[in-house]
């Protein structure tokens, strides 16, 4: 491949637990980011799933550098913003922006759309004043807003459309990277397939990459050429799409693939047989030893408890990469 | 007459406000026989929740304007007075809350909670309430029921509360049990684990479910029959077969067509329905759905626009209120072609033309 947009190495976020008291101590630590890699190349996009609390949205956090990650590289461009200052990252903000879940929390309910869409002009005094309205239009206009509403509130939107100013806030610096955290989750459902679609077109037109964060495995497999799967703050198979959804090969692909609900199949009557996880995921305080699935999974052997399998393909040269000691 | 086991009949739900009066249900009708599962599907708003909130008769008569009739076994739940339906509530008939943190109260242990239900209507013991407390945890599948038993809701993990509420709901073997949105919160390899667990339920105690979500997922997994709801009202009824493989209402097409699915073709476009679901206050004259329907143009607009259509039998036991006279234009996905709707005069919101700009 040639040189990613972006580039992790090993990127470890541990949140430290602190007892209660006067004195606190750190008693423990949240590894919710255990050392994962991954790239993504100019105008790709990635897509992270897993269940909640595996990491997946601190992923997206440490990218954007919302959080500074304990160990570990992100390399943007080839440059090292992992360690970077917070001056050192003022630059870097126009080049990476984020999509947040929720329409509902993440917009200033006393600032208007211009307001919210023109605020990123203004920081970092790209467009001069004058200007900004027609630039704020403009992105209304691409989002599929009406241009005229830009003196109205977030509250006199829809769900989606609320959705579609935050991606029009997030457009406004024409960013190189967008990371999408569950984008979708919180519209309906006839309400989603119009904000995909828009993400698509966008991401076509302006070649922009995405890091695509859900939950919901039929959504990224749409949006995503490649599909990384996180357990407990690890990857454990990263694939194209194709072979992910057709010969998932890590056994906790395999279950979240035949726990997720498809039309399609219960409209011919049949009802699939679905592999059934027992109990919880695990603390991530204290994860399991050697292979982290290993407590849930049904082929789990002595070496699984000691040995931690590495990420790496089934065979040399293989598309995708599996860390299981006995994939599929 | 012989009455199904649970007949809503012209079930009204109105709720005057200063605005005017939201008409969140109107003219509503559905029957379910024991031990089966009927779904609800509809968007937020579109009055699934507030309609089976009537039937465990949780609307405030201050506030809320509840008409028409719930059979439930030979009695009539609607104007029952309050102290019988207590006696009902959460012993006939049970609900499971979408929320499962909101709908526990973080003072008290998850197995005082789950017992309440029982001791209210049981003449037992407190002894006995705690048996049958730790013996509903271990069938919905907590590890170490007698351990679990005294712990406080925040002490479980998402699924472990929902199972806890399963619980609680199931503990008097309720004839009707009513799911609303129950697995919306979940990761999909616990929504798995709950929607089993429901389906095991149900053989066992012969319960009739209500299965209220916005999931058609969840509804093709589960559900037996399935009860479409836009704007306040019913659009369609069939069977799960019927509403997936041959959907009779426009809307129920562009459910389907909108949702992404695991085995979809690699390059297959989502086809969104235009617009938004329009306000409960000012509700359009005609079909509520026109505005957003791209088939209006085959009935003629102006019949649409106007006429609101009636709930229409189709044949084997499905029902549409649309004015199309054929709809086996629908039993084919949408062609994802942005002119069909501008030809019906749509205004299309979506990202289509957008960018082509």
């Amino acid at each position: 491949m040639s040189q990613a947009l972006l580039e992790v190495k090993d990127l470890q976020m541990h949140f430290p637990l602190k007892s209660r008291g006067i004195i606190t101590r750190t008693t423990g630590h949240v590894k919710a980011v255990d050392g994962i890699s991954f790239s993504i190349g100019k105008g790709q996009a990635l897509g992270l799933v897993g269940e909640s609390g595996c990491g997946k949205s601190t992923t997206g956090r440490l990218v954007t550098r919302l959080y500074k990650p304990t160990a570990g590289e992100i390399s943007f461009e080839g440059e090292d913003i992992a360690n970077a200052s917070e001056r050192q990252l003022r630059p870097l903000r126009r080049d990476i922006q984020m999509i947040f879940q929720d329409p509902y929390t993440s917009l200033n309910p006393r600032q208007t759309v211009g307001e919210i869409i023109g605020a990123p002009l203004e920081i970092h005094k790209l467009v001069p004043r004058q200007g900004r309205l027609r630039r704020v239009q403009e992105l209304l206009e691409i989002v599929g807003l009406n241009p005229e509403h830009y003196s109205r509130y977030p509250h006199e939107f829809s769900g989606g459309q609320r959705q579609r100013i935050g991606i029009a806030r997030a457009l406004t610096l024409q960013p190189k990277l967008l990371v999408a955290d569950e984008p979708v989750s919180a519209l309906d459902v006839s309400i989603q397939a119009q904000v995909i679609n828009l993400l698509q077109d966008l991401q076509r037109e302006f070649d922009i990459a995405f890091l695509f964060i859900a939950h919901d495995l039929a959504i990224v497999r749409h949006f995503c050429p490649e599909i990384a799967v996180m357990y407990l703050g690890k990857i454990v198979e990263i694939a194209p799409r194709e072979q992910l959804y057709s010969h998932p090969q890590h056994p906790y692909s395999k279950a979240l693939l035949s726990a997720s609900p498809d039309i399609a199949q219960a409209a011919l009557g049949g009802r699939r047989e679905r592999i059934r996880l027992a109990g919880d995921v695990p603390s991530p305080v204290n994860p399991p030893s050697g292979c982290r699935f290993r407590t849930r999974c049904w082929k789990a052997q002595d070496i699984c408890a000691t040995v931690e399998p590495p990420l790496q393909p089934t065979v040399p040269g293989a598309p995708g990469q599996v860390a299981c000691h006995f994939p599929e | 007459m012989i009455r199904p086991f649970l007949s809503v009949e012209n079930l009204s739900v109105q709720f005057p406000t200063p605005d005017g009066i939201v008409k969140a249900t109107t003219g509503l009708s559905y029957s379910l026989e024991r031990g089966k599962t009927l779904g609800i599907v509809g968007e937020s708003g579109s009055g699934k929740s507030v309609s089976s909130s009537a039937l465990l008769g949780l609307h405030r008569t201050s506030n809320a304007q509840v008409s028409g009739e719930i059979w439930m076994d030979g009695t009539e739940l609607l104007g029952l007075p309050e102290n019988d339906m207590r006696q009902l509530r959460g012993n006939k008939v049970a609900m499971i809350f979408q929320d499962p943190l909101s709908a526990m109260h973080p003072y008290y242990t998850v197995g005082d909670q789950i017992g309440e239900a029982y001791r209210a209507h049981q003449n037992v013991t407190k002894k006995e309430t705690r048996a049958r407390t730790i013996e509903m945890l271990s069938r919905v599948g907590i590890p170490q029921p007698d351990r679990r038993v005294d712990d406080y809701p925040h002490q479980f993990s998402g699924g472990m509360r929902q199972r806890a509420m399963i619980a609680m709901a199931l503990i008097n073997d309720p004839a009707l049990l009513i799911a609303d949105e129950p697995t919306t919160a979940l990761d999909v390899t616990v929504q798995a684990q709950i929607l089993d667990l429901l389906q095991d339920l149900q053989r066992e105690f012969d319960t009739a479910i209500i299965l209220i979500t916005h999931d058609l997922g969840v509804i093709a997994e589960v559900a037996d029959d399935v009860l479409v709801m836009y704007a306040g009202r019913a659009v369609e009824y069939g069977t799960t077969k019927q509403l997936l493989t041959k959907p009779a209402m426009p809307y129920t097409r562009g459910l389907i067509d909108s949702v992404p699915n695991v085995n979809d073709p690699l390059d297959r476009k989502l086809h969104p329905i235009p617009g938004n679901p329009p306000s409960l206050l000012n509700a359009p004259t005609g079909c509520a759905f026109f505005p957003r329907c791209e088939f209006s143009h085959l009935v003629g607009r102006e019949k649409c626009a106007t006429v609101m259509p009636e709930l229409t039998p189709v044949g084997d036991g499905q029902f549409k209120r649309c004015h199309l006279p054929d709809s086996s234009v629908l039993y084919e996905p949408i062609r994802v072609d942005p002119t069909v709707g501008a030809a019906a005069g749509i205004q299309i919101e979506t990202s289509v033309e957008a960018g082509n700009r």
